[in-house]
């Protein structure tokens, strides 16, 4: 505003001479905005140009309703059914982890927690949102596993239910974050509004804060789905390497994702069918996601733009 | 909300009994978080605070569980380290201060930017792992090597960067750039000379945070051939190994023994992690201004 009201007023004020250094500087920086760009390009070209070679060879058809996936053996299978349905079923378990008491989470940091017991427990959050994927799985192995036979449940070594309890708890900061963000963009008076005609802060949380908050809620459990699909070294590790079509979650499963880790690792010769199969199933794992990110990225926008 | 009055609260005991009920649900959801964080913590130490010695940091890879280390896997995590900072630092800067200070956001090319970088932030980190299989290992002919691992994981964590950066630069109040226009500064000086320095908290914290995330990361490096058994230190144009993919190939050994060499690693790992994880938060208290 102070600007153009400056220039109204005195034109002259404009820069004397043209300052080369100024733009190239600008161009330096465009170049680095252009490395993301780059890097999407990337992606799209390093998942899809293989995958169109293999869908050249493996019917579309066959691929996405075959229910038997066996990519490295004589005679191979690709139907991806069962990876689908293997990530599917980690994702809905973790969520109902992550959901409710990342949720819960957000409402006790945002609508009872006094500053300094915030100033406490959301560092901890934070430090489990960094803690490795890798140290994850050999906790969900080596502890929640057994934890999981003491109680009688009937699981092997591997099964989603261990993998996906232990994405869970580690997608709570994600889901609580976010959730919380948008819970601090709710105007205080709302709040002030609801106590003014006697309701407890039960009800200011649950029938104020909570609808209010509603979009940055749903964007923060889409942004823990998409983190759930394409999370890789807890199912490595601890849901087990065997494709099987199947939701119980007492049962081992192998991921999209942990297939592209499984078959990375083996070397597998280029070119060849199964090595194109790394690309197809990245190609499907991105679609996935990218539907559901872009889908947050909206949800928080709109949350923003209501009352910021 | 403590601003209710005592005397005001509701009386109804059905009420208070609810409110209480969901209160105890609401702590046992930030509980459940914090619980298993520290049960991983015990998990962890118990295990493996005996391997962590000087066989474990100073000695290669062993199929023998009694002399097996991991100083190839550190040195290369280290070197990572590095090459990612130097990396992932000037672009990430550069990118958010276009973003900030240069662009023009009508323009439907910036926007389109602007989600660009949001969903790259979300893109999961075994794409970015083919993606470097594709052109850096195989196209370009790099190899399975560790600058190709650094590369990827400079990609992998410069959204998170950029996100960061730009948050600290918009905090800095537009009187301090008015006001050193009005000296006569040019745009590039009062960025350069202003902005950057007020933001430099900001951007230290947001670059320390990405860098432990950074080093966190196994799955893209199984994938750029970050090789499971090197008993040699890394260059940065040969084969390498890093700490956490050192850390997956000890789990995935049948015996129990790597169980525990696993946890003495992860205990240095950890170790690593959470000293960078906690700078940064001491930067984000100690240096956090509200202007």
């Amino acid at each position: 505003m102070a600007t153009r009201e400056l220039s109204v007023g005195a034109p002259r004020l404009r820069a004397a001479r043209r300052r080369w250094g100024e733009d190239v500087i600008k161009g330096v920086l465009a170049l680095c905005a252009l490395v993301s760009v780059a890097t999407t390009v990337g992606i799209v070209v390093a998942l899809f140009l293989p995958a169109i070679e293999f869908f050249r060879e493996v019917s579309l058809r066959d691929y996405l309703t075959g229910t038997q996936w066996a990519a490295l053996f004589d005679p191979p299978s690709f139907g991806v059914l069962p990876l689908v349905v293997g990530t599917l079923s980690v994702t809905f378990w973790a969520c109902v982890v992550c959901a409710p008491f990342g949720l819960g989470a957000a409402i006790y940091l945002s609508e009872y927690a006094h500053d300094r017991a915030r100033s406490i427990l959301k560092p901890a959050l934070e430090v489990l949102a960094g803690i490795p994927t890798v140290v994850y799985g050999y906790f969900a192995l080596t502890f929640v596993t057994p934890r999981l036979q003491e109680l009688g449940l009937p699981v092997g070594p591997f099964s989603a239910l261990s993998a996906a309890l232990v994405m869970g708890v580690m997608l709570i900061p994600t889901v609580a974050s976010i959730s919380e963000d948008a819970m601090s963009a709710v105007p205080r008076d709302l709040r002030a509004g609801a106590y003014a005609l006697g309701s407890t802060r039960l009800q200011v949380a649950t029938r104020i804060v909570v609808p209010a908050a509603i979009s940055g809620i749903v964007a923060s459990f889409v942004l823990a789905i998409s983190r759930a699909i394409g999370e890789t070294m807890i199912v490595l590790i601890a849901a087990g390497g065997q494709p099987s079509l199947t939701f119980n979650p007492l049962q081992a499963v192998q991921t999209m994702t942990a297939f592209i880790a499984a078959t990375a690792q083996g070397d597998v010769a280029t070119g060849t069918t199964a090595y194109k199969t790394i690309f197809a199933v990245g190609a499907t794992l991105f679609v996935m996601t990218l539907v559901m990110n872009l889908v947050s990225i909206r949800l928080v926008r709109r949350f923003r733009e209501v009352y910021e | 909300m403590s601003a209710v009055p005592g005397a005001l609260r509701g009386s109804r005991p059905r009420g208070r009994v609810r409110g209480l009920l969901f209160q105890a649900f609401l702590l046992f959801s930030l509980g459940i978080g914090i619980a298993t964080l520290g049960a991983l913590l015990v998990q962890v130490v118990v295990k493996g605070w005996r391997d962590v010695d000087a066989v474990l940091l100073f000695e290669p890879p062993s199929a023998d569980p009694a002399i097996a280390g991991a100083e190839p896997a550190i040195i290369a995590t280290i070197y990572l380290g590095l090459l990612l900072i130097a990396l992932t630092v000037p672009i990430g800067v550069g990118t958010a201060i276009y973003l900030e200070e240069y662009a023009n956001r009508d323009r439907w090319y910036n926007r389109l930017l602007e989600v660009n970088i949001q969903n790259l932030a979300a893109v999961p980190s075994i794409v970015y792992g083919i993606l470097g299989l594709a052109f850096l290992v195989r196209g370009l002919g790099l190899g399975r090597v560790l600058l190709a691992g650094a590369m990827i994981l400079t990609l992998l964590v410069l959204p998170t960067v950029i996100i960061a950066a730009r948050e600290a630069i918009r905090a800095v109040p537009g009187s301090i750039r008015d006001g050193a226009y009005a000296l006569g500064a040019t745009k590039w000086q009062v960025v350069w000379r202003q902005v950057l320095p007020a933001a430099t908290p900001g951007i230290a914290t947001g670059s320390i945070l990405a860098l432990s995330r950074g080093l966190g990361e196994t799955a893209p490096l199984l994938l750029v051939g970050a090789l499971t058994y090197v008993s040699f230190n890394p260059t940065l144009l040969g084969d390498f190994t890093a700490l956490p993919v050192q850390i997956y190939q000890y789990i995935a050994r049948p015996q129990d023994e790597f169980r525990v060499v696993a946890a003495a690693a992860i205990i240095v790992l950890l170790a690593i992690i959470l000293t960078l994880n906690s700078v940064a938060i001491w930067l984000r208290n100690r240096y956090q201004r509200k202007w």
